[in-house]
């Protein structure tokens, strides 16, 4: 394997997800004060990167397409292992849905070049939309497996990937180049030694603008994703919150009440 | 965008073994109403081998044509042959809507097709509605559910969305007239993708959860696999399933099937009952199109509570051995 890139992502820390707001006039999320996290399947990815490099040797970047104060996350993955990164930042990325964002991933693919083997997270938390592992495999020309829960390389380079189904699993060979997505059953991340955060401060992140990758306007930002946000809101619950009081036999009687009224039961 | 755009609304017609995935009928269902909405056809594309016969199964749930690539190299799925067929389809026909179920399928299909023809796609929705320029609605969790977004894709066509299975509701089966149009398929060898080693899949004994009208739900609160017993026991007594968050999952109490929310199944029960359950956004998602909600729990400021028709703040192993045999006692069961 000569070059592994692992896609990356950093989301807001769901510790923090109840702070978030919604501003009324904008209809826009207020994320203010959360701070972001490497997107937790990530992690996964890169794990199975670093296995990959201990086995058969090569070089492993992280990619992000992010704003600029990506690079806290992006440090983090540097200090779990990854050889370098590459950061694609620029306002003209801003509104992507998946489409564009997969275009501007493959641009950023294209220009690290000398690849054998994209890895990514299944879905990210905060979007969850898993569409970012076929799209930019469909931009690359590139084959793809989701859902992937085992891999391993044999020495003619062939991958044997195990894919997660309902209910079951698919054993899938495939050659190289191939972009997979992997699930949290894959593997264990690593903790981060001590010396892999002093090692990544030295290590390089490279950040590229759309000066670099030139990829068309039509193709990036709002006009170039297809999916528009026709509306958002924070999710209301109306019930009626009746309490059962009393014993545990008063409470019982009661519920058997209401299982009943609810006529699930046949009389 | 073309002028003579057909209004036609399609449905990916998931199959594995020659078993129709219940999501596709579930979808089926919508597309129908949809349809019925601007007068239109509902289309199901079916694939796989020696699989014609399930071709009316698809038209008796509602479909008007049936698309049918019957190959011996689909007879399993895999992704580029399957995305190269219906992408041979869509340009053809220029649908208006492609429904897939968000199955392990659907989610890695749907995306690539989506990204050949260049169109938006919606992921995970749970509803589906037309606007009153005819523009598909389509309703989706966020941020673990705490968020619901309209997506739209007003300039691109055809409209594609992923639906979360159990969101929508099969019309019933009953005998219809439609169209079967076989396809010649042409797979060049060189597009097939990685080979397929071996399929393992159990086959699922119990009654599914997202069709059961009573689920009783446990979370981390339950404690153990011993006490877990006494849900399966309610359930049973209730004619009911058993369903779970994502800790009894991960603590083997339950199976991965059993699970509930945005990772899991969505369900929607005549009646819920939540037995140890904080009420995280990732479980709610999932349940809270249920008609009756009941939650026990010892935390009187349990999440779960704001979303409940009763509430019990009491140890579950005090309330629910007496009320399985209260049940029991009144509907006569041994």
């Amino acid at each position: 394997m000569d070059r592994i890139i692992v896609c990356v992502k950093p989301v807001p820390d769901p510790k923090h997800w109840d702070k978030v707001g919604m501003d009324p006039e904008t209809k826009t999320l207020k994320r203010e004060g959360i701070p972001s996290v490497m997107n937790p399947l990530d992690k996964h990815a890169l794990e199975a990167a670093l296995a990959l490099r201990e086995a058969h040797g090569g070089e492993v970047v992280l990619l992000s397409m992010a704003p600029p104060f990506a690079k806290t996350t992006i440090r983090e993955g540097l200090a779990m292992g990854a050889d370098r990164a590459v950061l694609l930042s620029d306002r003209v990325f801003a509104g992507s849905d998946s489409l564009a964002t997969a275009e501007i991933l493959a641009a950023g693919c294209r220009r690290i070049g000398d690849f054998d083997l994209i890895l990514c997270g299944n879905l990210s938390i905060d979007g969850s939309t898993a569409q970012i592992c076929s799209q930019l495999a469909e931009m690359l020309g590139l084959p793809n497996v989701m859902h992937v829960i085992g891999l391993e390389q044999s020495d003619g380079g062939k991958l044997t990937i195990t894919q997660k189904i309902e209910n079951g699993y698919v054993k899938l060979a495939s050659g190289l180049p191939v972009v997979l997505s992997v699930r949290k059953e894959l593997n264990k991340p690593r903790y981060i030694p001590f010396t892999g955060i002093l090692a990544a401060e030295s290590k390089e992140i490279t950040i590229l603008s759309n000066e670099d990758l030139c990829v068309g306007p039509e193709c990036i930002g709002l006009a170039g994703s297809p999916t528009k946000m026709a509306g958002l809101e924070l999710r209301k619950f109306e019930r009626k919150k009746e309490k059962l009081e009393g014993t545990v036999d008063d409470i019982v009687k009661a519920l058997v009440e209401r299982i009943y009224q609810c006529g699930v039961i046949e009389c | 965008m073309d002028e003579k755009r057909s209004r036609d609304v399609w449905v990916f017609a998931e199959q594995r073994n020659g078993e129709l995935h219940d999501v596709s009928l579930e979808l089926l269902g919508k597309a129908r109403e949809l349809a019925d909405a601007t007068g239109s056809n509902v289309a199901a594309v079916l694939m796989g081998c020696n699989i014609l016969d399930l071709a009316q199964v698809l038209v008796n749930y509602g479909a008007d044509t049936v698309f049918v690539a019957d190959h011996p190299k689909l007879e399993q799925y895999r992704l580029l042959p399957y995305t190269h067929v219906i992408e041979s389809l869509i340009r053809e026909h220029n649908p208006d809507i492609v429904l897939m179920g968000a199955t392990a399928m659907g989610v890695e299909l749907a995306p690539r097709v989506a990204a050949r023809i260049r169109t938006g796609l919606s992921a995970h929705c749970i509803d589906l509605r037309l606007d009153e320029n005819g523009n598909l609605l389509q309703v989706v969790p966020g941020w673990g559910g705490g968020v619901v977004a309209t997506i739209a894709c007003p300039d691109h066509r055809p409209q594609m969305s992923t639906v979360m299975p159990g969101a929508m509701r099969a019309l019933p089966e009953e005998k219809r007239k439609g169209r079967i149009e076989k396809l010649s398929v042409d797979l060049p060898e060189s597009h097939m993708g990685p080979e397929i080693l071996g399929v393992e899949q159990m086959v699922a004994g119990e009654q599914p959860l997202e069709k059961a009208d009573v689920v009783v739900a446990g979370g981390w609160g339950v404690g153990s696999k011993e006490n877990w017993s006494l849900l399966e026991e309610l359930a049973r007594m209730l004619g009911g399933a058993v369903g779970a968050t994502r800790p009894p999952v991960d603590e083997g109490w339950a199976r991965e099937g059993q699970m509930i929310g945005q990772s899991g199944k969505t369900i929607r029960p005549t009646l819920y009952i939540g037995v140890g359950i904080s009420g995280v956004m990732h479980h709610v998602v999932g349940m809270d199109q249920s008609k009756h909600i009941i939650n026990i729990n010892t935390n009187p400021a349990a999440d779960s509570f704001e979303l409940s028709d009763v509430i019990v703040v009491e140890d579950f192993m005090k309330i629910l051995p007496p009320l399985i045999e209260e049940i029991k006692v009144r509907i006569g069961k041994q």
